[in-house]
C-alpha cells in the first residue's frame, strides 16, 4: 500500500489494515469524552446556577459540590491532555497529526481541498485516508486543540483566583490575569471556548459516523481497537 | 522642614496614647506583626513629614471625598496634615497664581523627594485640550511634576485604569497615569473611590517602609490580593447554592448570595468585604446590592452590573445584552442545522448513485 506523505491519502492499493491509534491515544480520547460531559453540564450550572434551595446554609453545600465536580473533572481532563502531549512525542506518526497539521506541504493542501470538494458533493468518489484527513486535522486543530488549550489556561486562571496574588495557583496563572486585565474577560473567553468544543463535538460525531457508513475506511471502531480497516481490500 | 508627624500630632493636641493606637491599628490593617506598630511609631517620630503633591486630572473628586472621610482614629484632624500636602488644587487654601507658585516651590524644594499623588487621568486627544488646569493641558503638568517625583500614587480607578472617561469609545483618549509616567514606580490604588482606610494605610506604609509590595498589576498586595468573594460574609450562601434571583424575592430578604443578579465579587480584587466602608459599617453586598467591580480594569465596558456574563457584542449586533451564551448557542445551532442538512444530502446522493449503479448493472 502506498501512502502520500503529509496528507495520509492512500494512493495505491492493496489496502491493508493499519494500526493507527495506539492505546494511550484511545484511552485519552475516551477519558476526554467522559470528562467533557460533566464539565459542560456543571459549567453551564456554574454560569447560571439552578434555583435556590432553602434551609440553613450550614447544612447545604450544593453549589460547592457542583464546582467541585467541575474542578475535579477539569484536573483529570488536563492530566489526560498532558499525557496526550507526551504521547505526541513518544507515539507513532498518527499521534502527532492532531498537533501538527502539515500546512507547509502542498500534498496536504491538495488533500484538504479533495476532502472539502467531496463534502460539498463536487467530487463523487471519496479518498481513503490512513490517519486523519487534512480537513479533519484542521477542524481538530482549530476547534478542539486551540479550544482545549484556551479552556485549560483560562480555567486554571479562574480557579487560581481562590489563591491570593503571588501564592498558590496564582504563581503559575497570574500572568493570564495580567494579560487580560480583568477576570470578566477571562470568564467570557472560557465560556466561549466551551462552545468551540461543543461545535466541534457536533461536527466530529457526525463526521465519524458518516465516514464510517459512507467512506472507504472504518472510523468509529478505529477509536476502540485502534485499527484503520479499509472496505475496499485488495485493490 | 524638620517637623515630624509626631511633632505635628502633639502640636494638634493628640495624646501619645492615641498616637500609638493609630500606629497599631494601621499596622493591623496592613497585616503587619506587633513589631510593625513600633516601626511605624518610630518612623512617625523620627522621619520628616513626606511632602506630597496631589494633582487632579479628569475625575469626579470622589477619591478626595473618600480620603477626607477616612475613619482612622486620628483622621478627622490629622489625615490631611499627616501628609505634608504641599499642593492639592482642590482642598488647598491658596488659589490661582499663588497655588501654582506653591507647586513650583515644592518641586524645587523637594526635588526627587516628593510623592506625586494623582487623582484622575490625562486625556491625550488633540494635544490634551480636554483637561486644562492652570491654563495648561493636564498631561503636560503631569509629566512636568512626575519628572522629579520619588514615586507616583495613582488614586482610584481613573488614575489606575482609566475608568468611565476611558470607557469605549473614549473620545478624549483618556489614559491611566502609568501610560504617561513610565520611568517612576507607580502604585495603583484602584476603586471608585478607593477605600479611605486603604488610602491612608498606603501613605503610612510609604512613609514607614517605602514602596509597599505590589502585585503584577501594580496594586499594594495587602489590600488587593484577594477578591471580594473570598472574604464575603455571604459566601456560605454561594457554596450552599442559595441565590437571590430578583431583588424583591425571598432570597434577597434572607440575605442570599447575589451571584445570579450580577455580583462582580468573584472577579473583583479589593478589600471591601474586610475593611468595609464608613467606619466599617457596611459595604455594597451587605446592603443588598451586588459588587459592581469598580476597582477592576475596564469595568465600565463589561456590560450590565446585573448580568453574570458581560456584553461582548457591539450595540446593533444582537442587542446590548448579547452575551457569550447567545453567540455560542447560535454557533451550535447553525452547526447542528448544517450537519442535518449535510446528512440528508449525503443520504440522497448515495441512494441516487446506488440506483444509477443498479441501472448500469442491469444494462450490462
Amino acid at each position: 500500500m502506498k501512502i502520500e506523505k503529509h496528507s495520509g491519502r492512500v494512493i495505491e492499493g492493496p489496502h491493508e489494515n493499519v494500526y493507527v491509534f495506539e492505546a494511550p491515544v484511545r484511552l485519552w480520547h475516551w477519558i476526554t469524552v467522559l470528562m467533557i460531559i460533566p464539565l459542560v453540564v456543571t459549567g453551564f450550572l456554574i454560569g447560571d446556577p439552578p434555583s435556590s434551595i432553602g434551609g440553613e446554609a450550614t447544612f447545604t453545600y450544593e453549589f460547592a459540590w457542583i464546582r467541585m465536580i467541575h474542578f475535579s473533572c477539569a484536573m483529570i481532563f488536563t492530566v489526560a491532555f498532558l499525557m496526550r502531549i507526551y504521547w505526541a512525542f513518544a507515539g507513532n506518526r498518527y499521534a502527532r497529526s492532531l498537533f501538527l497539521p502539515a500546512i507547509w506541504s502542498i500534498a496536504w493542501w491538495k488533500g484538504l481541498f479533495r476532502q472539502l470538494f467531496y463534502y460539498l458533493f463536487l467530487k463523487k468518489e471519496p479518498d481513503s485516508w490512513v490517519g486523519h484527513n487534512p480537513l479533519a486535522q484542521t477542524g481538530m486543530f482549530v476547534l478542539f486543540l486551540l479550544g482545549t488549550i484556551v479552556l485549560i489556561i483560562t480555567g486554571f486562571a479562574l480557579y487560581a483566583q481562590q489563591s491570593a496574588w503571588g501564592s498558590g495557583w496564582m504563581v503559575a496563572f497570574g500572568w493570564v490575569h495580567t494579560l487580560f486585565g480583568d477576570a470578566q474577560a477571562i470568564r467570557t473567553l472560557h465560556h466561549l471556548s466551551m462552545y468551540a468544543i461543543l461545535v466541534f463535538m457536533v461536527v466530529h460525531i457526525y463526521m465519524a459516523f458518516r465516514e464510517d457508513i459512507m467512506g472507504k475506511e472504518t472510523v468509529v471502531s478505529t477509536m476502540i481497537n485502534g485499527i484503520r480497516a479499509f472496505k475496499t481490500k485488495g485493490h | 522642614m524638620t517637623e515630624t508627624y509626631y511633632d505635628l500630632f502633639r502640636r494638634q493636641g493628640i495624646s501619645r496614647r492615641s498616637f500609638l493606637q493609630f500606629c497599631s491599628l494601621t499596622a493591623a490593617s496592613l497585616g503587619l506583626s506587633k513589631a510593625g506598630a513600633a516601626e511605624i511609631a518610630k518612623a512617625m517620630e523620627t522621619k520628616p513629614r513626606q511632602p506630597v503633591i496631589w494633582l487632579h486630572g479628569l475625575e469626579c473628586t470622589c477619591c478626595t471625598e473618600a480620603f477626607i472621610r477616612s475613619s482612622h482614629p486620628l483622621v478627622s484632624d490629622v489625615v490631611l496634615s499627616m501628609l505634608s500636602l504641599d499642593y492639592d488644587d482642590t482642598i488647598m487654601a491658596a488659589a490661582g497664581h499663588q497655588a501654582e507658585e506653591q507647586l513650583e516651590e515644592t518641586i524645587k524644594k523637594y526635588k526627587g523627594n516628593y510623592i506625586l499623588a494623582v487623582e484622575g487621568n490625562p486625556p491625550l486627544a488633540d494635544d490634551g485640550i480636554y483637561c486644562i488646569p492652570g491654563g495648561k493641558p493636564f498631561v503636560e503638568k503631569l509629566r512636568y511634576v512626575a519628572k522629579d517625583a520619588k514615586a507616583v500614587i495613582s488614586w482610584g480607578s481613573c488614575a489606575s485604569w482609566g475608568c468611565v472617561q476611558a470607557a469605549k469609545p473614549n473620545p478624549t483618549q483618556a489614559v491611566p497615569v502609568h501610560k504617561v509616567v513610565t520611568d517612576k514606580p507607580v502604585i495603583k490604588v484602584p476603586g471608585c473611590p478607593p477605600i479611605p482606610e486603604v488610602m491612608t494605610a498606603v501613605v503610612t506604609y510609604l512613609l514607614t517602609y517605602g514602596i509597599p509590595p505590589l502585585d503584577a498589576q501594580g496594586r499594594p498586595k495587602m489590600f488587593y490580593s484577594q477578591r471580594i468573594h473570598d472574604k464575603c460574609y455571604r459566601r456560605p450562601h454561594f457554596d450552599a447554592g442559595q441565590f437571590v434571583e430578583k431583588f424583591d424575592d425571598e432570597g434577597a430578604r434572607m440575605g442570599y448570595c447575589l451571584y445570579k443578579v450580577g455580583c462582580k465579587g468573584p472577579t473583583t480584587y479589593n478589600a471591601c468585604s474586610t475593611v468595609r466602608w464608613n467606619e466599617g459599617v457596611s459595604f455594597p453586598i451587605q446592603s443588598g446590592h451586588g459588587c459592581i467591580g469598580c476597582s477592576e480594569e475596564n469595568f465600565w465596558d463589561k456590560g450590565s452590573f446585573y448580568e453574570h456574563l458581560p456584553t461582548i457584542l457591539p450595540p446593533g449586533w444582537g442587542g446590548i445584552d448579547a452575551t457569550a451564551d447567545k453567540i455560542g448557542l447560535t454557533a451550535v445551532a447553525v452547526t447542528g442545522a448544517a450537519v442535518v442538512a449535510h446528512a440528508a444530502l449525503s443520504a440522497i446522493k448515495q441512494s441516487s448513485s446506488k440506483s444509477s449503479n443498479d441501472k448500469l448493472a442491469a444494462k450490462e
